[in-house]
């Protein structure tokens, strides 16, 4: 069959051109986590509004037209809810402290044995701007990661996915596309319910649908496994015990070590363990990676059209790390211009690094190259 | 290339045999042809091909099944896989990732194919079956035979040397059955595939064939030979075959090319006879349904573009046309599950929406696509008493019509386990129990066989000879030739014809069925007509 077909146009067929193609998803992750590391290090409000613009440029620019893509408007809901709770409670729960009062609310006299919690009251400038600023950081954080949700397919970073994981990966995929059928089929059985004379609603009528329901999605389950067996899923390479056995020991060493370096940094205070806490992590991450390695060995999966690490999408990644670098090193030369200061209130500045940072944040929205277009 | 070795198999160890000491060698390159009436094994017999039988339906399998000398013993369906392929009968059911490209290269991901390999492939099955335009397409959104192709398409690239196929054209129209049967023909002449097949609609497959199987049911033996010898004598045959034999030609006509030839001297006998003109009701008869410059739209898309349509009592009108047409929409329109966006319908002079319960159920009636939807009850007899409870008939009425239309149902069965026959029939027994003016049916002949489909046949002439409207969407043209008075084509939401069957099955070679095709230009378009008009010819003589 290989030479049934000249394979001369293929090329030009495929839409791989430097014009429209997919980024690698792990670099929109790699962008965005920069993103995320840089707004945890600062306060400065105009500095993390600057974040929220970014990602929602990049976003706008480079979304691709597909359902999975549109969820970065939620997130940005989400964000706003976070701000507005944070502004809330310290409003209504948070303790007066500062000089400078805003409003006075009707407060509530708690008994004596609850002092330290407090209902309404004077509200009070210096902290509210705190709960603001703390709030603000958290929603730069969560857009981050809604950018990277509608900038990366989901379905193309499961290619990504080690192998020893891919199972779990198809399982999330094949639900994905059940759930919606599961819905068609509900209303398809409703309809149907008139046809036997039926009111279409009650608590009843969810006794007669769930039936056939049920019974079309569990053919569609035997369907699929059985499709999923004829076609070759699951087949393994041989491995001997000996192999096995690393594996394990592997992932055994690799949490052990985990929770034995999680407990030096948390359980002591001084700075030596810690750092001695920080290195037996990083070894228990290391040796877990590993038997994940081991155990995708066993697999003999080969997969199509891979995500390719091309110039823009190392340079999309690189971005990320320079953002992230750019406000750490802000936050140890100019800490007051990164975390500006509420007790007195000031004008936050704009501190240069933070600028820099934020400059290149947004490089992903002009040199990276388009997502395709959908096929009508 | 497939040996089958004395094989027998049972799904439970003490269960009934569904085959029996099958010994069955197909050669590279064959084109065999499974047939057989509803339940006679075919789709166990296919399913052992790669061994899904045992493996994964259990069961017991004695005897051994080599497929180019691997054992299905040995070997579990994923260890075939780069050796047989199989299109399951409903292709939707089996895609597991969500487009066309990606679907084509799943199994070659699971076989572990290289990368460059992968590609070369997927780019010359999307040629070889004519799928490039719609390799970026969610395989939802594809149309039946457009689903087929790409089913096949998804197993060929693994390059497997069998390809195995269920029914694969019983769900599309004319038009897409052939596209699916071109590539197949295409398969086995270029690149030497061995197809195994089933499939109901002999008509449409089986000048394909090299040679059929014939299943005749649990513990019967299975008759293996060349397409004539076996149609020569087979109980389930297409018209053309029946024709053959009303005519006496010898050999046995498969195709209608082979009949024509040897059609001449029938064409003669027939001068100056015509076929029995079918009692059609009064064009000034009350309608049963109208319609008026009726549109449906879903979201961006018209279902139904401004459609004039009306039924009359005592007629049965045949929708015939693409996947896709329009065709369920219209059906569901006029029994008022699916609201007009422009229009109106009228049932006997009222709004089909503005009526429910049992004034529904005695004004229309719908047997829907997947008869199963209407089933709900764990045993035949709940189902029966539900429906006689629904329809405000006496006790024991929907039960009575099943016993009429399908003896063989017993009331302990639970609706599931029946056939998919079976089922319509109980389904169609509950539509009837309300004794609706119109009865409409959508599909109903998809995985009928024969014997079924003739028994269908009967009903729908009583039900009309009865006085009830009768409205069947159907691909079947020769179902539409046996029981149709009024055949409409639609295209895209619109009517493209519309007329008596006769006249509008013999315009278009796509509509006409076999015995039309063979005795054209006289226009008779059934075995019956010409076994009636040969009987008095020789009545007469």
């Amino acid at each position: 069959m290989t030479a049934l077909v000249p394979t001369v146009s293929t090329q030009q067929r495929t839409g791989h051109t430097t014009e429209h193609r997919w980024l690698h998803p792990l670099a929109w992750w790699a962008w965005a986590t920069g993103l995320a590391i840089a707004a945890s290090t600062t306060t400065n409000p105009l500095l993390l509004l600057g974040l929220i613009v970014v990602a929602a440029v990049v976003v706008e620019r480079r979304k691709p037209e597909a359902p999975w893509a549109r969820s970065f408007s939620f997130f940005v809901r989400i964000a706003l809810i976070v701000v507005a709770i944070r502004v809330f409670a310290q409003i209504v729960f948070g303790a007066p402290t500062g000089v400078i009062s805003v409003v006075v609310l009707p407060g509530l006299e708690l008994p004596a044995w609850l002092a330290g919690v407090r209902l309404g009251g004077t509200v009070m400038l210096e902290p509210l701007l705190q709960a603001v600023y703390d709030g603000l950081r958290l929603a730069a954080i969560i857009v981050a990661v809604g950018a990277a949700g509608s900038l990366a397919s989901p379905a193309r970073l499961l290619k990504s996915v080690p192998a020893a994981v891919y199972e779990v990966g198809v399982s999330v995929v094949v639900a994905s596309t059940f759930l919606p059928q599961l819905v068609s089929d509900v209303s398809r059985v409703r309809a149907n319910r008139r046809l036997r004379g039926r009111s279409e609603t009650g608590i009843r009528a969810v006794g007669s649908t769930t039936m056939p329901v049920l019974h079309s999605a569990m053919d569609r389950s035997i369907a699929l496994a059985a499709a999923m067996d004829s076609r070759g899923y699951g087949r393994v390479a041989d491995r001997t015990s000996r192999q096995r056995m690393y594996t394990s020991a592997a992932l055994l060493a690799g949490i052990v070590l985990i929770v034995l370096g999680v407990f030096f940094l948390l359980g002591t205070a001084s700075g030596d363990w810690g750092a001695v806490g920080g290195a037996v992590v990083l070894l228990g991450l290391a040796s877990a990676a590993g038997s994940l390695v081991l155990a995708g060995r066993r697999s003999t999966r080969t997969r199509y059209r891979p995500n390719v690490w091309h110039a823009a999408d190392v340079a999309t990644a690189v971005v990320g790390a320079i953002v992230a670098a750019c406000f750490l090193i802000g936050a140890q030369l100019d800490p007051v211009g990164m975390a500006p200061t509420t007790e007195p209130p000031s004008w936050p500045t704009l501190p240069i690094w933070g600028v820099v940072g934020l400059l290149v944040a947004a490089l992903p929205a002009f040199v990276t190259p388009r997502p395709p277009e959908p096929t009508p | 290339m497939i040996d089958f070795d004395n094989v027998s198999m049972r799904y439970t160890p003490d269960g009934p045999e569904i085959l029996t000491g099958v010994d069955l060698s197909i050669a590279e390159g064959e084109f065999a042809l499974v047939i057989g009436g509803t339940g006679s094994g075919k789709s166990t017999l296919l399913s052992s091909i790669n061994g899904l039988f045992p493996h994964f339906t259990g069961g017991v399998l004695t005897g051994d099944i080599r497929i180019d000398g691997r054992s299905t013993r040995t070997h579990r369906p994923r260890d075939l896989a780069d050796l047989v392929g199989v299109v399951p009968q409903d292709p939707l059911a089996s895609f597991v990732t969500d487009t066309v490209e990606e679907e084509l290269a799943y199994t070659m991901e699971c076989l572990g194919i290289a990368p460059d390999v992968m590609r070369r492939r997927v780019e010359e099955t999307l040629d070889l079956l004519g799928l490039d335009e719609l390799r970026g397409r969610p395989v939802r959104a594809l149309s039946g035979g457009q689903r087929q192709r790409a089913a096949i398409g998804a197993v060929l690239t693994a390059h497997p040397r069998v390809l195995v196929l269920d029914e694969p054209t019983s769900a599309l129209d004319p038009g897409a059955a052939e596209e699916v049967l071109a590539a197949l023909h295409r398969l086995v002449h270029d690149l030497g595939i061995t197809v195994v097949m089933a499939e109901h609609r002999l008509e449409r497959v089986v000048q394909y064939a090299d040679r059929v199987i014939a299943l005749s049911g649990p513990g019967s033996p299975i008759a293996i030979g060349a397409p004539a010898d076996i149609m020569a004598t087979a109980v389930i045959a297409p018209p053309v075959v029946h024709l053959g034999r009303v005519a006496g030609w010898r050999p046995t006509p498969i195709t209608v090319r082979d009949a024509r030839r040897q059609a001449d001297p029938l064409r003669h006998l027939l001068i100056g006879h015509v076929p029995p003109v079918r009692a059609v009701p009064e064009p000034d008869a009350p309608a049963a349904v109208v319609t008026h410059s009726l549109t449906v739209r879903y979201g961006s898309v018209t279902a139904v573009r401004s459609v004039d349509f009306q039924a009359r009592p005592g007629e049965v009108v045949a929708l015939m046309g693409r996947n896709g047409a329009g065709k369920s929409t219209l059906l569901h329109t006029l029994v008022g599950a699916q609201p007009p966006t422009q229009g109106s319908v009228s049932v006997a002079g009222v709004d089909p929406q503005s009526i429910f319960g049992r004034d529904l159920l005695s004004a229309i009636g719908l047997v829907p696509q997947e008869p199963a939807d209407l089933l709900e009850a764990a045993t035949v007899a709940a189902e029966c008493a539900t429906s006689d409870k629904d329809s405000g008939c006496d006790l024991g009425t929907t039960r009575a019509i099943v016993a009429l239309l399908a003896p063989e149902i017993t009331d302990s069965t639970h609706p599931r386990d029946l056939s998919e026959g079976q089922r319509l029939l109980l389904a169609l027994s509950i539509v009837l129990a309300a004794r609706p003016n119109v009865l409409c049916l959508d599909e109903p002949t998809r995985g009928l066989d024969y014997s079924t489909k003739a028994r269908l046949a009967v009903i729908l002439h009583d039900l009309a000879a009865a006085g009830h409207a009768i409205i069947l969407a159907t691909h079947d043209v020769e179902l539409a030739a046996e029981v149709a008075t009024r055949v409409v084509i639609v295209a895209d939401g619109d009517i493209v014809a519309d007329g008596p069957t006769s006249h509008v099955v013999t315009s278009s070679p796509m509509f006409a069925p076999q015995v039309a095709k063979i005795l054209s230009p006289q226009p008779w378009l059934t075995v019956a007509q010409v076994e009636r008009a040969l009987a008095d010819l020789e009545g007469s003589a």
